[in-house]
C-alpha cells in the first residue's frame, strides 16, 4: 500500500491540487445556484478573464501589485455581469436566466479571443509558487502543495462568513425562501450581488493557482474547468459549500486516476484517457439518477 | 370560416413551391461555390435542428443541451453507412484500422438510418434522464452529449468510427443523384427538401392531439398529469423524435461539410442552435427558420468583413481583425436576450395576415411623419 | 431605448446586404491564403501567412500574356478547426481566387480539400505533412516533405543518436498531424526493434503533468510529442517541474519561437526536433525578412514578438514563388490552368529545390533538418541535416 502510494504520489498530488482548484470554482457555482437557482455558466470564463487579466497587468506592474488587482478586477467583472445579465431578467422565467448567461459566456469567450489575438497567452511564473519543490522522490510544483491548504483555508473562513455575520444571515436566508426574505426587509440585490463577487473573487483565487500549474490561458480555457466544477457543485449537493469543495477533489483525484491509468494499474493500451474529461459527465449523470439531492444537498418540495 | 382555411393552406403550399422554384432557379443561374447557396444550405440545415430543438424546448418544456451529441450520431452513422466499400478497405479513410462495416448504403437509407441510431440513443438516454427536471435534465443532457462525443472518439471503436480521425469520401451534396439516374440533384434543392420535409413532419406533429399534450405539459405538469396525460410517455416521444430529426440535420450538415469529425460537436454547437431558438421564438416554428437562416448568413458571410479588415466600406485592419466578428455578434446576442427576449417572433407563427399588419402599421407611421413634415 | 436598439439592430444587420458586391477587379490576381490565424495552430499559421506576405511584397506582380497584374492576398482565418475549414475555403472561393496556399496543420488541410475539389481551385500545402492531403486527389499539391518520411527520420534519430529502446508517444485526440506522425514513428521505431507506449490527450486539455508521469513510470527513454504549440508550451513547462527527465522529440511544429520561449531558462529539458529549413541557411532571405519584420509592429507581434525565422515562414515564401511560377507556366489565371500548370512547376526556393512527383503532386524532398534547441540562449543549434536516398 505504501509503495503503491509512493509510486503513484505524483497523480494524486496533481489530483488534489487541481482538485482544490476546482472545489474553488465550484463553491461560485454553488452560492449562486443556492440563491438564484441559476446555473451561471459564464463563471467558468469568469475564471478564464481572470487568468487572461493577469497575463496582460504582470508584464508591466510587480506582482505585489498586479495580484491584488486582478482579484480586484475579477470582483468587480462578477459583480457587473450580475447587474447586467443577470439583474433584469429576475421575474422571467428561469429558462431564459440561463440563455442569458450562455450568451454572457459567448461573449466574454468571444472577447478574450478578440483582444487577446486567439493564441495561447503565456501565464507568468510566479516566483514562489511556480518553484520545483521534491516530496517523497515525486518533483512538483510548488503551488499543488500550497492548493489544498489555501482551499481548506478559505472555506472555512467562507462557512465563519456565513455563519456568523449579518450578510451570511441574509444569504441563508435568501437561499432558503427569496420571496419571504424579501418581505422580512433583506435588500436582496445587494445579497445577491455580493453573492457574485464572493463567486468570483474565490474564482480568481482559483486562477491564481491552476494557471501557476498548467501556465498558458486560452479563450476556451475556462470552459472545461467550468464544467466540471460544477459537477463538482451537483455533487456535493447543490447550495452545499463543503459538498462543492469534497466534490471538487473526488472530481481533480479521479480525472488524474483515469489519465495515469495505465501506468498505475497496469493496463495499457486501451485510450481510458480519452475518457478523463467524458468521465465528469458520467458521474455526474450517475448521481443525479441516483441522489438528485447530491452529498449534502437538501430535499426540495415542488410547490404546486 | 373552413373556406377561409382553405384558402390560407393553399397560399401557404404557394408560398411554399414558389421558394423552392426560387431555389431551383438559384441553382441554375449561380456558380455552384456562390455564397449565398452555401449559406442556403446551411440555413436550412440549421433551421431543422433549431426546429427540432424547438419541438423540446419550445412546445415540451424540456430543456435539453444534447443536440450536439444527436447529430453527431446522425452524421456519423450516414457518413459510415453511405462510405462506399471500395473507399473503407481502400486504407485511405480508415488509414490506422482496420475497417469493420465493411458495406455501404444509399443516401436514402443513409439519412433514414441516421435519424432513427439518433433515435434509439435519445430513448436509451431518455430513460433515466428524463425524470430530471428543468436545469438537472439540461446539465444531464449536455452531459450525454460529451460522453457520446468522447465514446465516437474511443480508440477501440476504430474500425467503426476511424478513432477521432476525419470521417470523409462517403456520398456528399455533390455526389446525390436523382434517383434511377446519373444526373447530379441539384444540392441545395436537396437540403431543402430533406429539411422542408422533415419540418413539415413536425408541424404536423405539433398540430395533432400528441401535439396538444406536449403544450400541455409545457404549460403546466401537474395539472397536465391530473388531466391522464402520461407525462413519461410523452416526455420521452417529444425527446425521442427531436433526436430523430437533430441526427437527420446531423447528416446533412456531415454532406454539406464534406467530411465530418466528433470534435466538432462541442456543447458550443448546442449552445450556438439554442441561441437561434431563442432569436427566432421560443415556441414558433417560422421564428426558428428565420432566426436559423439570419444567424448564419451574418456569421458566415456579411459579418466576415469585420474579421477581414474592411466592413462597409470602412478600412481598419487593426479594428477590424480576426474574432471581431464573434464579438460584435455576441454583443447583438446579448441585446437580443436581454431587451427582446421573446425573439423575432415570440411565439406567434409567420403568417399573410401577420405581414400584412406589419407593412400597414409601418406604411400609417411613414404616412404620418410626411404628413407632419 | 428598446425602439432605438431595434434601429440599431436592423441597421447593423441589413445594412452590409446593400453594401456588398461592389469590387473593383481591374489588372489584379488574386491568390487565397489559407491559414489558421487563431486556436491551436494560431501561432504557426500566422508566421506562414508572413512569409507569404514577406514574398508577395518582394514580387507583387506577374506578367500574363504581356499584362502586368498585381497580385492581391486574400487571407482567411481558417481557427484552426476542421468544422470552419469548410466555410472559409468558400469564402476563399467566393474571392474568385486563382489558387490558394495552406494550410498550417493537416486536418483543416484535409477537411477544407473537397470544398477546393468541389470549386475546381488548386491549392499548395505549404507545411501539412499527412499523406491524406494529396492522396487520391488532383487539386492538392505540396511543397513539404511527408509524415511517413519525416517520422522514419525521427525513429532512426530516437533508436540509433539517441540509444532508446522504449519510446512514449503522446498525440492530440483527433488530430490528423499528430496522430498521423505518431503512427508512422511507430512503424518504423518498432521494425528497428524497440517499443512504444501511445496516447492521447483530448481537445482543450492543460493538465499534462499525468502524461509527463505516464512516461516516467513506463521506463521510456525518449518522450515524442510532435502536436501543435500551443499544447508544447504546456508540456514543456510541466515536464520542467515534474523532471521528466528525458529527451523530448518533435516535429516540424515544434520549430517555433514559442517553443524557445518556454523552453528557455529550463535547463531539464532536452528538445530536439526535425525541420523544414534551418535558420542562416540563406543569409540573404533572413536578413531581409527581419529587416521586413522589425519595419512594423504588427508584423513583428505576428511572428510572435523577436524577428526568429521560422521554417514555416521560409516555407510560405516558398509556396508564393512557386504558386507565381505556375502562373507564368499556365499563362493564365484562371484556376482550372493553374491547377494544370503545377504538375509541371518547378522552383528553386529558400529552402532548396521543389519539383512535384506526378502521382499525388508531392514535393520530391529527401532532407530533413535537425534542430536542438539550446535552453541558455533561447535559440536553435543546427544539427546535421539527415539526407535521405
Amino acid at each position: 500500500m505504501i509503495g503503491f502510494l509512493h509510486d503513484n504520489l505524483s497523480y494524486f498530488l496533481s489530483g488534489i491540487s487541481v482538485g482544490g482548484q476546482y472545489a474553488l470554482i465550484a463553491i461560485g457555482y454553488t452560492m449562486v445556484y443556492g440563491i438564484l437557482r441559476l446555473i451561471n455558466f459564464a463563471h467558468g470564463d469568469v475564471f478564464m478573464i481572470a487568468g487572461l487579466v493577469m497575463v496582460y497587468l504582470s508584464s508591466s506592474l510587480p506582482f505585489t501589485i498586479s495580484i491584488p488587482l486582478v482579484l480586484i478586477i475579477t470582483v468587480a467583472l462578477g459583480f457587473l455581469i450580475e447587474r447586467v445579465a443577470y439583474k433584469p431578467l429576475r421575474s422571467a422565467p428561469r429558462m431564459s436566466v440561463m440563455i442569458s448567461a450562455i450568451g454572457v459566456s459567448y461573449l466574454l469567450q468571444n472577447a478574450a479571443l478578440y483582444f487577446a489575438g486567439g493564441l495561447a497567452k503565456v501565464y507568468p511564473s510566479i516566483p514562489w509558487l511556480s518553484s520545483s519543490i521534491v516530496i517523497w522522490d515525486s518533483t512538483t510544483k510548488m503551488v499543488t502543495v500550497i492548493t489544498p491548504f489555501l482551499t481548506i483555508a478559505l472555506v472555512i473562513l467562507l462557512s465563519l462568513l456565513i455563519k456568523h455575520t449579518k450578510i451570511g444571515m441574509a444569504m441563508r436566508a435568501v437561499s432558503r425562501d427569496f420571496e419571504t426574505s424579501q418581505l422580512m426587509g433583506i435588500r436582496i440585490n445587494s445579497v445577491i450581488s455580493i453573492t457574485f463577487m464572493v463567486g468570483s473573487l474565490l474564482a480568481a483565487v482559483a486562477s491564481l493557482l491552476y494557471f501557476s500549474n498548467y501556465a498558458s490561458v486560452t479563450p476556451t480555457s475556462g470552459s472545461m474547468p467550468g464544467l466540471k466544477a460544477f459537477v463538482a457543485a451537483v455533487f456535493g449537493g447543490i447550495g452545499s459549500i463543503p459538498g462543492a469543495v469534497i466534490g471538487g477533489f473526488i472530481i481533480g483525484i479521479c480525472e488524474n486516476i483515469i489519465k495515469g491509468g495505465a501506468s498505475i494499474f497496469g493496463i495499457p493500451g486501451t485510450g481510458w484517457t480519452t475518457f478523463s474529461d467524458a468521465f465528469t459527465f458520467a458521474f455526474l449523470i450517475i448521481i443525479l439518477i441516483v441522489k438528485p439531492t447530491g452529498l449534502f444537498g437538501e430535499k426540495q418540495v415542488d410547490k404546486v | 370560416m373552413e373556406k377561409e382555411k382553405k384558402k390560407r393552406l393553399a397560399l401557404i403550399w404557394a408560398a411554399i413551391a414558389v421558394s423552392y422554384i426560387v431555389i431551383l432557379i438559384l441553382e441554375m443561374t449561380l456558380r455552384p461555390t456562390s455564397m449565398l447557396l452555401t449559406v442556403l444550405k446551411k440555413g436550412a440545415i440549421y433551421s431543422l435542428v433549431a426546429v427540432s430543438m424547438n419541438l423540446l424546448n419550445g412546445f415540451t418544456g424540456l430543456f435539453s443541451l444534447g443536440q450536439a451529441g444527436f447529430m453527431l450520431i446522425g452524421a456519423y452513422t450516414y457518413a459510415i453507412l453511405t462510405m462506399p466499400s471500395e473507399v473503407k478497405t481502400s486504407e485511405s479513410v480508415y488509414k490506422y484500422y482496420q475497417c469493420f462495416i465493411t458495406f455501404d448504403t444509399g443516401v436514402f437509407i443513409g439519412l433514414i438510418a441516421a435519424g432513427l441510431m439518433a433515435a434509439l440513443f435519445a430513448f436509451l438516454i431518455g430513460l433515466p434522464v428524463l425524470r430530471l427536471k428543468s436545469d438537472y435534465l439540461a446539465i444531464a443532457t449536455l452531459g450525454f452529449a460529451e460522453i457520446i462525443r468522447a465514446v465516437c472518439q474511443w480508440d477501440v471503436l476504430g474500425p467503426v468510427t476511424n478513432g477521432a480521425n476525419l470521417l470523409r469520401r462517403y456520398i456528399d451534396l455533390t455526389y446525390v443523384t436523382i434517383p434511377f439516374t446519373d444526373i447530379p440533384f441539384p444540392p441545395t434543392l436537396f437540403v431543402f427538401i430533406v429539411a422542408g420535409i422533415s419540418i413539415l413532419l413536425i408541424v404536423l406533429l405539433i398540430n395533432s392531439s400528441y401535439g396538444r399534450a406536449f403544450k400541455a405539459i409545457r404549460d403546466d405538469e401537474t395539472a397536465a398529469e391530473a388531466m391522464g396525460i402520461n407525462l413519461f410517455r410523452h416526455k420521452e416521444l417529444s425527446f425521442v423524435i427531436s433526436s430523430f430529426f437533430a441526427g437527420i440535420s446531423g447528416a446533412l450538415l456531415a454532406m454539406f461539410q464534406y467530411t465530418v469529425q466528433a470534435q466538432q460537436f462541442k456543447s458550443m454547437m448546442t449552445y450556438e442552435i439554442l441561441l437561434i431558438v431563442v432569436i427566432g421564438g421560443i415556441g414558433s416554428i417560422s421564428g426558428s427558420c428565420i432566426a436559423s437562416f439570419l444567424y448564419i448568413t451574418l456569421s458566415e458571410w456579411w459579418l466576415r468583413g469585420l474579421d477581414m479588415g474592411s466592413f462597409l466600406g470602412i478600412d481598419a485592419p487593426n479594428l477590424f481583425r480576426s474574432g471581431f466578428r464573434k464579438l460584435v455578434f455576441s454583443v447583438i446576442i446579448m441585446i437580443i436576450v436581454l431587451f427582446f427576449s421573446r425573439g423575432i417572433m415570440g411565439d406567434k407563427e409567420l403568417s399573410l395576415t401577420r405581414i400584412k399588419g406589419f407593412i400597414n402599421k409601418r406604411g400609417m407611421k411613414k404616412g404620418k411623419k410626411e404628413a407632419e413634415a | 431605448m428598446k425602439k432605438i436598439l431595434l434601429i440599431l439592430l436592423a441597421f447593423v444587420l441589413l445594412f452590409p446586404l446593400a453594401a456588398g458586391g461592389s469590387k473593383e477587379d481591374g489588372n489584379t490576381i488574386r491568390i487565397g491564403v489559407f491559414e489558421p490565424a487563431s486556436g491551436d495552430n494560431g501561432a504557426g499559421g500566422k508566421q506562414e501567412t508572413l512569409g507569404i506576405q514577406y514574398a508577395n511584397f518582394l514580387t507583387p506582380t506577374v506578367d500574363i500574356g504581356g499584362t502586368t497584374y498585381d497580385v492581391e492576398l486574400v487571407i482567411v482565418d481558417n481557427e484552426s478547426s476542421n468544422d470552419r475549414a469548410a466555410t472559409a475555403a468558400s469564402m476563399l472561393i467566393n474571392e474568385d481566387v486563382s489558387v490558394v496556399l495552406g494550410s498550417y496543420g493537416s486536418g483543416v488541410s484535409i477537411a477544407g480539400s473537397d470544398t477546393f475539389r468541389a470549386a475546381g481551385v488548386p491549392v499548395i500545402g505549404i507545411t501539412c505533412t499527412n499523406p491524406q492531403v494529396t492522396e487520391g486527389n488532383t487539386h492538392y499539391f505540396r511543397i513539404c516533405y511527408l509524415d511517413p518520411f519525416q517520422g522514419t527520420v525521427l525513429a532512426n534519430y530516437a533508436y540509433n543518436e539517441l540509444g532508446a529502446r522504449t519510446a512514449y508517444c503522446l498525440a492530440k485526440l483527433g488530430d490528423d498531424y499528430s496522430g498521423g506522425l505518431v503512427n508512422y514513428f511507430i512503424q518504423q521505431f518498432e521494425a528497428l526493434g524497440g517499443t512504444c507506449i501511445s496516447e492521447t490527450f483530448p481537445d482543450g486539455n492543460s493538465d499534462f503533468t499525468s502524461y509527463v508521469n505516464n512516461a516516467k513510470n513506463s521506463g521510456a527513454e525518449v518522450f515524442f510529442s510532435p502536436v501543435s504549440t500551443e499544447a508544447a508550451q504546456l508540456i514543456i513547462d510541466q515536464s520542467s517541474s515534474q523532471g521528466l527527465g528525458m529527451p523530448i522529440l518533435a516535429g516540424d511544429t515544434w520549430d517555433s519561437n514559442v517553443i524557445l520561449q518556454a523552453a528557455k531558462g529550463k535547463s531539464n529539458v532536452d528538445i530536439t526536433v526535425t525541420t523544414f529549413y534551418p535558420e542562416g541557411a540563406n543569409p540573404e532571405f533572413d536578413e531581409g525578412f527581419q529587416n521586413w519584420v522589425n519595419a512594423d509592429s504588427t508584423r513583428l507581434a505576428n511572428n510572435g514578438g523577436d524577428d526568429t525565422v521560422a521554417a514555416v515562414t521560409a516555407m510560405g515564401f516558398d509556396a508564393y514563388n512557386f504558386a507565381l511560377q505556375a502562373i507564368k507556366n499556365a499563362d493564365s489565371a484562371d484556376p482550372a490552368d493553374v491547377m494544370e500548370a503545377l504538375w509541371a512547376t518547378e522552383t528553386d526556393g529558400v529552402t532548396g529545390h521543389i519539383a512535384l512527383e506526378q502521382v499525388n503532386g508531392d514535393a520530391i524532398r529527401n532532407t530533413v533538418y535537425v534542430k536542438h534547441c539550446n535552453t541558455d540562449t533561447g535559440a536553435w543549434d543546427a544539427l546535421p541535416a539527415v539526407v535521405v536516398e
